[in-house]
């Protein structure tokens, strides 16, 4: 039930990004180009995205529990901290350069782009140097 | 490498984004979790509990498959384009991946899912990278000229 569930959700969001031309980092990269090669439609991506999860959850967080597991594992931390700020800063950086974001990139992998794969195995060679870091300075893992 | 034009999809783009907004109540609905990438990944990559990795990767198993289905539906895989060379996406990998396990998630984590729940740190996280991301597209198309 887990894993289906899993799958219908990876499924119908690989459709979203795929569809929603974010799967594009040329498409990606332009969003972030107004002085050049302009093209608007993240704007529209994040917009559909964000209103269709701000009004779902509203109805979502009003039960009393999830269908699968017993209880809705939500972030509590509201605190600004160094770390939050730099790493997305970091992440900016990162997704200019190359035009990926994690999100994109997963599903782009069913393109069957070696450009893709690059990346991805940059991206999770990234995330294992930084956990590594994390642990030795004694930090909880994020979540 | 030059940048590469692409036609502005307003519907096409929206639709998508309903989309991937329709992924992450169902899994808020289902598995009372947060839609992010990061966290996906790295749980999956990085996660040391078998049953945490599994549907993890049942669920990058699905992502991967959409657009397989457009290819399906549509007889034509979306298209992807990468207009950076082969250092750039290896230096820009690493860095987003160091960069979105310190700072907690990325665009779907941070900037649709927090976003949603009004999260003050993912409302900072998200108007950071975006900004940064503005920042640095500009430096490498238009000073560097790369």
């Amino acid at each position: 039930m887990r894993l289906l569930s899993a799958f219908l959700v990876g499924l119908i969001f690989g459709l979203g990004i795929a569809v929603s031309g974010m799967i594009n980092p040329a498409k990606v990269l332009n969003f972030f180009d107004i002085a050049g090669t302009w093209d608007p439609s993240l704007a529209f991506v994040m917009g559909g995205a964000l209103i269709t999860t701000f009004i779902g959850y509203r109805f979502v967080l009003r039960r009393p529990a999830p269908v699968i597991e017993a209880k809705f594992l939500l972030p509590t931390r509201r605190d600004i901290d160094a770390r939050l700020v730099g790493g997305s800063a970091v992440f900016g950086l990162g997704w200019g350069i190359a035009g990926f974001c994690p999100g994109a990139a997963l599903p782009a992998l069913g393109s069957g782009k070696w450009e893709v794969m690059v990346f991805v195995a940059a991206l999770i060679a990234g995330i294992w140097v930084a956990r590594i870091a994390q642990s030795r300075t004694g930090e909880r893992a994020a979540a | 490498m030059t940048a590469i034009e692409t036609a502005f999809t307003p519907f096409q783009s929206l639709a998508g984004g309903v989309l991937i907004g329709l992924s992450a109540v169902l899994l808020m609905f289902l598995q009372g979790r947060i839609m992010g990438a990061t966290g996906i990944l790295a749980g999956l990559v990085t996660g040391n509990a078998p049953g945490e990795r599994s549907w993890r990767a049942a669920m990058v198993a699905g992502m991967v498959a959409g657009p397989l289905l457009v290819l399906a539906v549509t007889g034509q895989m979306p298209v992807v384009d990468v207009p950076v060379s082969l250092p750039m996406i290896l230096v820009g990998g690493f860095i987003v991946g160091v960069g979105v396990t310190y700072g907690s998630g990325c665009t779907s984590g941070h900037g649709v899912c927090g976003m949603a729940r009004l999260s003050p740190r993912s409302i900072v996280a998200t108007l950071t990278f975006m900004v940064v991301c503005f920042a640095t597209v500009y430096v490498i198309r238009h000073v560097l000229g790369i």
